[in-house]
Parts: structure tokens; C-alpha cells; sequence
């Protein structure tokens, strides 16, 4: 797989660290912070692990400390997965 | 297992009778307590199970155990995690976290008022571990080894720390005062308890203290047969027998008991219904060949202001094998004197619950106290000669309970005791 949806990527959070009370991920997340779903740093740690693993891709720490929503993050780890698709 | 972490335990010389007009004078009380056991989950659950003789110990099914000498234990069956906690936790915690926060949130349920609306920082927690998240880590251990550092939980950061049940109900229920975790095996459960007191004593307005423990997995497993005073005997109904001429070890179990603690002017003030004080607590520590479990419940006693013969009830340690049961039973009679004083060990019911073991035990206490009643020893029917104690293997009612002595000796030569009291205490 080459493209993460964000469809994608709410299973991966439920998987990897829950849901918060009060948080409706089925809602309109795209652009809501990753803080205010109530996922910490550790949460994002746990689920980009599991993303470097299962799509055997490395990410960049850097843009993963200012991937602050949904949308950020989803961008940054699809422009790793076509950058991986055009080696 | 056993190192002293967070604070130095109270050392027993503290104990001075002049300290009798000082923050002393302010008693600790309990307000709520939480408990999940082997034969009991919730507090009413598990004392009904312990009045009515009911056992936790049964065969293993965490895992296979059919490969180890051992394949009993206090295993506490019918807890669905999801029941107790929000998806967000499951990931990150290990079985014995999730007990705690079950326990915890019973305690504070229990207990029964807002504790958002408390002061920030004037609530706290401490609680006592022997192993951490145990399974936790043995799980991200085997993945470590089989499939690599990336294959381990970020989580793994914390889940099978010491201090993470202290840590997961802090968090969950927004207490950010004074915390901490004290590790001393079997005894760290009462320790855990006068820490908390020391913390009311200072001020804190509302602590969670007690203890939950569980190591139920293969790691766990082996480090617990590796202490090497288990015992093989594979009936539930014959394999822990403290005090028995036939004792052969203990069993392993999980749970324990976490506490609602309160400045007890406080408690008074707002009219709270209390289980009793807890009045009074020792530590000492064994020497080469010297055993001083007896000087930790003279010190207790000592702390509480109480003589021997106003102690009504004794929950022994009842370690299970033949020497320390001798040794336990010798302390019991050089303080009360030979069958001087009701003895009793509801734990043959669970198993040793390490660091939740102690708890247990003063939850125990605490109903004793209120419903009059001396839960039952289990297993053992009469005691050895050597081990001259009155010990209740019936549920015992018609005197007077009004104070009750905890015992707890935790495997390194950690001894500790606790005087539990009715009522609210002095003001």
C-alpha cells in the first residue's frame, strides 16, 4: 500500500491507543488537534511505530513533531509513501 | 523486588510517646475502600465470599501451567477490562493497573464526594508494588527478542514501572498532590498505607493508598518459584495451610485493596461515614538470625496508644511455611501470650497478594470492625503444637471488636504492622 486514508488512520489509533471519552472519531476530525482527540505524544509514538513497521517506511521525527492534526500527519506519511513508491 | 523506592521507610525509634500533642492528635481515617480479590470483585462481593469460607485458589488459566511444579493461584476470574476502563487505557496498561483502577474508582465512589472540587495539589497517591506490570513487560520483552525493538510498545515506557498504578489513578482521577510508591514486597502494603498518613499528617487533605499486585505470567511465574517457599501440593483445599502442622509454602494470588484516607477532623467536619482510624503503624527489619516481627507490632502498638489486651482481632501474615509460621506464632505469643488473643488469615482464601496482600487484609479489618465478625482462616483446621494461637477457622461473633492488628513480613526481612481502630478516633 502507497496511500494512508484517514479512514486508515483512525483504525490505527484505535488499535494502537483508544479513544478517548467524549472524542467522536467518526466525526469531522481532519483538522481537529491530535490534543484535543486526546492523543499525547506517546499515543503518535505508538501509532507511527506500528506505520514504520507495517509499511516498512521511515519517517521524519522533525515534521512528526509539528504534524499537530490528522490532516498534517496524513500528508507527511503519504509524501513518504511516494517518495518510498518512486525509489 | 524488595528495594525501598519514593520515601526511606519510618524508622521504628520514630515511635515516641511525646509526639502525643503534636499532628498526631489528628487522626487518619478511611473513607472508602475498593477491592478486587480472587473471590470477590467489589468489597460487599468479596467480604460475603469471606464470611462464607468461599476460595479464590484454583488452577492457572492466565497460561499453560501445566509445565511448572506449581499450578495453583488466587486468580481473580470474571473481570472484563473494557467494563472498568475507557479504550483509551487498554493499550498502555498491564493487568495490574487495570485492577487498580478498578479499585480505586470503587474506593472513590465509595467515598462519595466530588474530588474535583477539592483544592488542586491537596490530593495524592501512594501506593506499594512488588513486581510492576509484570506480563506487560514480559510481552514486550518476547517481541523485543523475537521480532525487534520496533515491534515493542511505546508504552512498555511505563507499563511495567512500580510506580505506574500510583501514576494511572493520578491521572485518571486528576489527584496531583503528594504521591508516591513504596516496594517491600508483602509488607509493602501497610507501609504504603503510613505513608499516606504521613501525607495527611502534613496536610494533604484526601490520599488513595493501599495496594493491588499481580504477576500471573510465565516471567512472573518463574520469578515467584524462584523465592522457593511456594507449595506443590496440588488440592486448592490443602495447598496453603499457614500455621498447619502440614504446611508446605503459599500460594501466589492477585488483587488487593486500595483506600479512601482523610484527615479525620476533616472527615468529621463534613459528617462522613468512616470505617475505622488507622491508629497505629511500625516497621522493622530483620538482622542475621533475628527476627523482629514482634518488635513492629509492639511499636504499633505503641504508636497507637494501645496495650495488648485492648487488641481484639490479629490478621497474621501467615506465611505458610513451617519456620515462619513458628516464628509468627512465637511473636503472637510473647505479645498477647499463648492463645491470648484471636487470630485469624482470610488470605488462605486468595493466595499471598504481594504488595496487595496487606491491604486486603486491613480491608478485612475494617469490616470486621463494622459488622463485629471475625472472618475465618480456611485450609488449616486446628494449628501445629509449635504455633500456640487461637486461630478462627469459623466466622467468630458475639465479643466486642473495637481494635484489630495487621501483620505483614515481606520476603528480604521486611516486617510491618498496622493497628486498625473503630470509629472515627480523637478529634
Amino acid at each position: 500500500m502507497d496511500h494512508l486514508e484517514l479512514d486508515d488512520l483512525k483504525t490505527l489509533l484505535r488499535e494502537c491507543a483508544g479513544v478517548e471519552e467524549g472524542v467522536d472519531l467518526d466525526g469531522d476530525v481532519l483538522d481537529v488537534p491530535f490534543l484535543a482527540l486526546g492523543y499525547d505524544s506517546l499515543a503518535l509514538l505508538q501509532t507511527t511505530g506500528r506505520i514504520e513497521r507495517d509499511y516498512d517506511v521511515t519517517l521524519d521525527e522533525e515534521g512528526l513533531d509539528e504534524a499537530e492534526t490528522p490532516r498534517d500527519y496524513l500528508a507527511l506519511i503519504n509524501r513518504a509513501l511516494s517518495a518510498r513508491t518512486a525509489v | 523486588m524488595t528495594t525501598a523506592l519514593a520515601e526511606h521507610r519510618a524508622p521504628a525509634h520514630t515511635v515516641r510517646p511525646a509526639q502525643a500533642t503534636s499532628p498526631r492528635t489528628t487522626a487518619t481515617v478511611v473513607t472508602g475502600i475498593g477491592v478486587t480479590a480472587p473471590n470477590g470483585l467489589g468489597t460487599e462481593a468479596w467480604w460475603q465470599a469471606v464470611l462464607a469460607g468461599e476460595s479464590g485458589i484454583r488452577p492457572l488459566t492466565r497460561f499453560d501451567a501445566t509445565r511448572y511444579p506449581v499450578r495453583l493461584a488466587g486468580e481473580i476470574t470474571g473481570f472484563v477490562d473494557a467494563d472498568h476502563l475507557p479504550s483509551r487505557l487498554l493499550p498502555q496498561t498491564d493487568r495490574v493497573t487495570r485492577l487498580s483502577l478498578a479499585a480505586a474508582k470503587e474506593a472513590l465512589d465509595d467515598w462519595g464526594d466530588d474530588v474535583a472540587a477539592l483544592p488542586d495539589y491537596s490530593a495524592g497517591v501512594v501506593t506499594a508494588s512488588s513486581a510492576g506490570g509484570f506480563e506487560f513487560g514480559q510481552r514486550e520483552l518476547q517481541a523485543l527478542w523475537s521480532k525487534g525493538g520496533q515491534h515493542v510498545s511505546a508504552y512498555q515506557s511505563f507499563a511495567w514501572f512500580y510506580a505506574v498504578n500510583t501514576g494511572q489513578i493520578s491521572i485518571r482521577h486528576g489527584l496531583r498532590g503528594a504521591s508516591g510508591v513504596v516496594v517491600s514486597e508483602q509488607a509493602g502494603g501497610l507501609d504504603a498505607l503510613a505513608q499516606a498518613r504521613r501525607r495527611i499528617r502534613k496536610g494533604s487533605r484526601l490520599m488513595i493508598s493501599g495496594g493491588v499486585d499481580s504477576a500471573l505470567c510465565p516471567w512472573g511465574w518463574a520469578a515467584h518459584l524462584a523465592g522457593g517457599s511456594m507449595s506443590t501440593v496440588t488440592d486448592p483445599a490443602r495447598a496453603y495451610l499457614p500455621f498447619d502442622p502440614a504446611a508446605a509454602g503459599h500460594i501466589v494470588g492477585e488483587g488487593g485493596a486500595l483506600f479512601v484516607l482523610e484527615n479525620g477532623t476533616a472527615a468529621h467536619a463534613r459528617g462522613a461515614r468512616t470505617y475505622g482510624t488507622f491508629a497505629g503503624y511500625a516497621a522493622t527489619f530483620d538482622g542475621p538470625g533475628t527476627d523482629r516481627l514482634a518488635d513492629a507490632a509492639r511499636l504499633a502498638l505503641a504508636d497507637a496508644g494501645l496495650r495488648p489486651d485492648e487488641i481484639d482481632v490479629v490478621f497474621a501474615d501467615a506465611a505458610g511455611t513451617r519456620d515462619a509460621d513458628r516464628a509468627e506464632a512465637a511473636a503472637l505469643s510473647a505479645l498477647f501470650g499463648p492463645h491470648g488473643v484471636p487470630v485469624t488469615a482470610p488470605k488462605t482464601m486468595t493466595g499471598r497478594l504481594l504488595a496487595g496482600g496487606a491491604p486486603l487484609d486491613v480491608a478485612a479489618a475494617l469490616l470486621s470492625l463494622r459488622d463485629q465478625v471475625i472472618p475465618p482462616t480456611t485450609g488449616t483446621r486446628r494449628p501445629a503444637d509449635d504455633c500456640p494461637i487461637d486461630l478462627v477457622t469459623a466466622p467468630r461473633d458475639g465479643m466486642r471488636l473495637r481494635n484489630a492488628l495487621v501483620l505483614a513480613r515481606g520476603r528480604g526481612g521486611f516486617n510491618s504492622a498496622a493497628v486498625l481502630s473503630q470509629g472515627p478516633g480523637p478529634q
